[in-house]
């Protein structure tokens, strides 16, 4: 076992259809249980990073490793696996899936992870757990989750991040559709089930106030460039 | 789990696949109702004689000796002597043998003369013999039986009389000698149920005063005086022949159709009505293709549907994404609905097959003779739904590999 859940290295990805332009990281790592701000402008290739780290698309050159295992050098099926197993996502908004119970929502990534939903014995109550620690009202778990106000469903879909323990949290903006209230409250309810987890975390937002609960802030600029590769 | 959310999808959207699983409902409810009524009338068609082993005419062509003899389309070309008829029913290897003589009419229904062994040997449907809901079978020889739609379209009832025309559609009638209804006949779904039923006798009689075909001016023959006549008739339509072993039917056949006298013809009822129903079966595959038309447009309708579904469904297939789901995941899904989405219209549309046979049975029955059995789906009938299904699945590959394609570009970030 390596002590880094994410290391990047010399990674370079060309856009499809632009032109030549390409995005250029020589270096990112985030340590076991450290938890990482990525400031950045909208443009400045952020969704792209979140894309490579979760394997939905492969640099051209460079190693993309999580917890160990680099997911380039993996077939495609492996590196939806290694996201399944080891990458808890949550989006800006809309995590959940509208036809689904909140329990649905949560239990979902057990599906597609066979070792995390090893590692919890009762999923069920699992998710009770990380909702009632998430501060939800009891019996949110069977509410649909069009029922939920925003807040509440960015809070489900940390606990869908978090059930089964995977070793990275990766989210996209999650309190840009908050007001500043419940961006606060967020953060401390996500931020103690990290420290109790012991999860990595890398967070994505153009804010640069959220920046005092991280151990670390990296700004895109400073680790990526955005290159017009040479033909 | 995924099937139960794939339930859940097709329930969030319950308006829009309610209405493809009608139109799958529909389609199939009207391919199988196609399927049904072909088959019962297949059935009825080949129900219209049975426990004949034989046909005997005068030489023609099978298919038409059976229009003319049992159907009571179309005319003999000629006729059977009496003699031949007499030395057919003399063969050890008979059985029985039924002579029937046609030609003419009353209103627009066929005139048969006939023996008494009709009643006993004329058998349909399975072996179903002809019985009387009113009345009784001749006995005088100007009584008649009549079939029962002769006499609900006409409104006879038992002693009424009746006036035979000669030939068909004539004018000439035999005036002089009316017939009375002694019975009427149970409704069979055979021709029989459109003939007026007389003795053989009775034909020879009508035709006392007449010579080739037209009447003898002057002269008429009290009925007191026919009665008195040796009324044996010269020549007679054609025969229906049971035999006493079926193993004897090929050799009767053969010796029949070389019979030295006079050219005859033995027909299989059974065989020539497979000849008819293939002349007749083209129509039939010709309804059953459209309606099968109308299957594969309603299932192109539901790929429509899931088409136009993917889109506001981007987000949803990037959810399944980020959890870590396989494009294939994705496409498996889409198929999986549109399945499951053909599944129940294949089988809402056998529940409505059903309730249109319980409603239409007994009309088809009573209107057209048509009798359509209402028992658990055949074979072919679940081989007809599992085909919906899986055309239902081949459809949708189409926009599921479209989702996939958008799946493995969009990955898990989706612009909303």
């Amino acid at each position: 076992m390596t002590d880094t859940t994410l290391e990047i290295t010399d990674v370079a990805y060309r856009w499809p259809g632009r032109a030549g332009f390409s995005l250029v990281i020589p270096r990112l790592s985030v340590a076991q249980g450290e938890s990482v701000l990525l400031l950045g402008e909208s443009g400045s290739g952020k969704t792209t990073l979140l894309s490579l780290i979760c394997g939905t698309i492969l640099p051209d050159r460079g190693r993309v490793c999580i917890s160990g295992t680099d997911i380039t050098t993996v077939s495609g099926g492996a590196r939806d696996k290694i996201r399944a197993e080891q990458i808890g996502v949550i989006f800006q908004q809309f995590n959940l899936l509208p036809f689904g119970s909140v329990m649905d929502n949560i239990l979902l990534p057990l599906r597609f992870a066979p070792t995390r939903r090893k590692r919890v014995s009762d999923a069920q109550a699992e998710a009770s757990q990380l909702c009632y620690a998430l501060g939800l009202p009891a019996g949110v778990t069977d509410a649909k989750t069009t029922a939920l106000s925003v807040g509440q469903q960015q809070r489900v879909a940390v606990a869908r991040a978090l059930i089964g323990q995977p070793p990275l949290i990766i989210a996209d903006e999650p309190t840009s559709a908050l007001d500043a209230n419940s961006q606060t409250a967020f953060l401390d309810v996500l931020f103690a089930q990290i420290a109790t987890h012991n999860t990595s975390l890398l967070m994505v937002s153009h804010d640069p106030r959220l920046g005092a609960r991280f151990d670390r802030i990296i700004r895109m600029e400073d680790i990526a460039q955005i290159k017009r590769a040479v033909a | 789990m995924i099937l139960r959310l794939a339930i859940a999808s097709l329930f969030a959207r319950a308006l829009t696949v309610g209405m493809t699983i009608l139109a799958i409902a529909l389609s199939v409810a009207l391919f199988l109702g196609v399927e049904k009524i072909r088959t019962g009338a297949k059935s009825s068609f080949s129900d219209t004689i049975s426990g004949t082993d034989l046909i005997v005419g005068a030489r023609s062509g099978s298919v038409q000796l059976l229009l003319y003899s049992v159907f009571r389309i179309g005319n003999a070309t000629n006729n059977l002597t009496w003699k031949s008829y007499q030395d057919i029913a003399a063969r050890s290897d008979v059985d029985w043998i039924v002579p029937i003589s046609l030609g003419d009419s009353h209103r627009q229904f066929r005139v048969m003369g006939t023996t008494q062994a009709f009643f006993e040997h004329y058998k349909y449907r399975q072996g179903r013999s002809l019985a009387v809901s009113d009345g009784a079978l001749l006995d005088d020889l100007f009584d008649t039986v009549i079939g029962a739609d002769v006499a609900a379209t006409l409104g006879y009832s038992v002693g009424d009389p009746i006036i035979v025309a000669h030939g068909l559609a004539s004018f000439s009638e035999h005036k002089d000698q009316p017939f009375r209804v002694s019975g009427i006949l149970e409704k069979t779904g055979t021709p029989v149920d459109r003939t007026v039923i007389v003795s053989l006798k009775a034909i020879e009689a009508i035709h006392v005063d007449w010579q080739s075909g037209a009447k003898t001016p002057g002269k008429s023959t009290p009925a007191q005086v026919i009665r008195e006549m040796q009324l044996t008739p010269k020549a007679i339509t054609a025969a229906f022949v049971g035999v006493k072993s079926p193993l004897q039917t090929f050799a009767l056949q053969r010796a029949i159709n070389e019979y030295g006298q006079e050219p005859l013809l033995a027909i299989l009822p059974g065989v020539a009505l497979q000849e008819l129903w293939g002349i007749v079966g083209i129509a039939e595959t010709a309804l059953l293709a459209v309606s099968a038309m109308v299957v594969v447009t309603a299932l192109i309708g539901m790929m429509a549907t899931i088409f136009s579904s993917l889109n506001e469904r981007r987000r949803e297939m990037a959810i399944f994404r980020a959890m870590g789901a396989r494009p294939f995941t994705i496409l498996s899904m889409l198929v999986l609905e549109a399945m499951m989405t053909a599944a129940l219209g294949a089988l809402l549309g056998l529940a409505l097959l059903y309730i249109g046979l319980v409603i239409a049975q007994p009309i088809l029955d009573s209107a057209f003779g048509l009798w359509l059995p209402i028992g658990a789906p055949t074979l072919r009938e679940v081989w007809v739904i599992l085909g919906v299904i899986c055309a239902g699945a081949i459809v949708s590959l189409v926009p599921a590999v479209r989702a996939y394609r958008m799946s493995v570009a969009d990955g898990m970030m989706v612009k909303t």
